[in-house]
């Protein structure tokens, strides 16, 4: 009998709206190979799109990821943009930035939570969830809506943001920016999370531009890339932020990209309510003539790029979406092979993609037997955790 | 390094292999080539020239089907996307560019079952996206794709 098991993670889970299916072969506690297979959740959105207005095709492409539901719509409504040069009202652009520094900080904070909940850190878990509260409050008051906020459209936006919310605004954030310094400390003055987490999962400087990783996934590897400065668009030209690299390419790397990013993101949507002019939010454009445009925009785990091509009618003639996890994805082929199965989770769950995907994993033997559910599997993660703040507790003890 | 400076070097350095320059604006740039030239062009672009490899995306003209492979030069904000057009609709066939970069290792596979293209020299064309019990020959992104009536008696 072969000493290698393989691990089939997925794809369906009772608890789970998104399922994906990775298998994991093992040697032993060992991971020497794996492979995804993903698509049980292709909606044809690409299809879809080619039969909806473009207004429609917005209203379709916000729905791609519950999270993402700025991103996408911003990135169709610039390809449109693109094909015919519209012009958005200098107001339209501020409020476009606003909310996708808003998304970026929501995003982030969900993934920290769940991140932290695979090893074992449920109060950095429950911390990062509760902070992330205010940011949808925020949403609420300004768009309406917490998820899904139907704010962009093809040549500005929909709704305005009101002077008397601004001071409602200002102080969440004020409040949050305290949330989220006590955050970076507890997760980058703890020892244990250095231990757990450093030099875990690296993805080299050179794997990262072959795979043509994105957002922080790139940004922790060293590729210094990020849409907003380099392809600017809505207002980034005309703020002061920095893009946040590491060099090492690890878990941890990509945990710090993240962290400090949210403090730019503060500091990007304060620039905004200050210097936001006043003046119209939607130059209503009329008809689309014949063309292709392509949309570029850095959406919490990377770039979005949408590809449209009009033959001047009303709806697309082809609409091609590439969200960001579809390039940080494969990467894992590099960070996983050669961890042990107890790093898997955090790895996988690094680069952001659904987290989900990650919750439906299952340990099957070469008898075909299960031996482990995802249960089993985020326990040897939080066991590992404990292992290593066992041994930090002693250490203090016997000093 | 701007747009001019690349479409110069590109023009320069390829010749007769560019078909057409269609040039949109400061930042963007639609590049006509011929299929059998990608996989020199793409080498050239990605591995000296230090592009970032966004996409591919197929469309399907009627007459032919085109791919459209995007070129991101991020140090200057460029995208320049190459387009290659397959007009045997019947066989259309192309080489891979996996052997350059590995980031297209997914969207061949998605542009195989998608679209039907084959991509010479990758031999992990599995499907990425689609069932496997997805009919041979059916390739829902054609113009010419009608899906499937649902019949609510097998529900």
């Amino acid at each position: 009998m072969s000493h290698k098991a393989h691990i089939p993670i997925g794809p369906y889970h009772p608890l789970q709206e998104e399922p994906e299916f990775y298998k994991l072969v093992v040697e032993g506690e060992k991971v020497v190979d794996v492979d995804v297979r993903i698509g049980y959740n292709h909606r044809g959105i690409e299809k879809i799109s080619e039969s909806k207005s473009y207004d429609q095709s917005i209203f379709i492409v916000e729905r791609i990821c519950g999270i993402c539901s700025s991103s996408h719509p911003i990135a169709c409504a610039q390809a449109v943009e693109d094909i015919s040069g519209i012009e958005v009202p200098e107001r339209a652009l501020y409020i476009r930035s606003i909310c996708q520094e808003l998304e970026r900080i929501h995003s982030h904070l969900l993934w920290l939570g769940l991140a932290a909940h695979f090893i074992g850190y449920n109060t950095v878990f429950m911390w990062a969830w509760k902070y992330r509260e205010p940011i949808c409050d925020i949403f609420e008051t300004v768009t309406g809506n917490r998820q899904n906020y139907a704010m962009h459209k093809v040549g500005g936006v929909r709704r305005d943001i009101e002077k008397e919310h601004i001071p409602y605004i200002l102080n969440r954030l004020n409040d949050f920016t305290k949330q989220l310094n006590m955050l970076k400390g507890a997760v980058l003055d703890d020892p244990v999370l250095h231990e757990r987490l450093k030099g875990v999962g690296i993805l080299t400087k050179e794997d990262a531009i072959d795979y043509a990783a994105l957002g922080p996934t790139a940004r922790a590897s060293g590729v210094d890339i990020d849409a907003r400065r380099d392809h600017p668009y809505a207002v980034y030209d005309r703020v002061k932020w920095n893009v946040v690299t590491r060099g090492e390419g690890d878990v941890f790397a990509k945990t710090v990209v993240r962290i400090l990013e949210m403090f730019e993101s503060v500091s990007i949507i304060r620039q905004c309510l200050d210097k936001m002019p006043e003046g119209p939010i939607d130059s209503k454009p009329k008809d689309i003539p014949p063309g292709e445009g392509i949309g570029q925009i850095e959406a919490p785990r990377g770039e979005c790029f949408h590809y449209i091509k009009s033959d001047g009618t009303n709806s697309p003639v082809r609409h091609k979406i590439r969200a960001p996890t579809y390039m940080n994805f494969p990467t894992f082929r590099e960070t996983v092979i050669g961890e042990t199965v107890s790093d898997a989770t955090i790895i996988l769950a690094a680069i952001d993609p659904c987290y989900c995907c990650t919750e439906r994993m299952l340990i099957v033997g070469p008898d075909n037997k299960t031996a482990m559910d995802m249960n089993d599997l985020v326990r040897l993660s939080q066991e590992k955790t404990q292992r290593i703040k066992d041994r930090y507790n002693n250490r203090i003890l016997g000093a | 390094m701007n747009i001019d400076t690349i479409l110069g070097d590109l023009t320069g350095r390829f010749g007769s292999k560019i078909l057409n320059v269609n040039r949109r604006s400061s930042k963007r740039a639609y590049i006509d080539i011929y299929p059998k030239d990608i996989e020199e062009i793409v080498r050239y672009v990605f591995k000296e020239r230090g592009f970032r490899f966004d996409t591919a995306s197929a469309v399907d003209d009627f007459d032919a089907l085109e791919i459209l492979y995007h070129f991101s030069y991020d140090a200057s904000g460029i995208t320049i996307s190459f387009r290659a057009l397959l007009k045997d609709k019947q066989d259309p066939h192309i080489d891979t560019i996996t052997g350059i970069t590995r980031s297209a290792w997914w969207i061949e596979r998605e542009m195989h079952e998608l679209f039907g293209i084959e991509f010479n020299g990758n031999n992990d064309l599995r499907p990425l996206l689609l069932p496997d019990d997805w009919p041979k020959g059916v390739y829902p992104l054609r113009k010419d794709f009608i899906p499937p009536k649902r019949d609510s008696r097998k529900a």
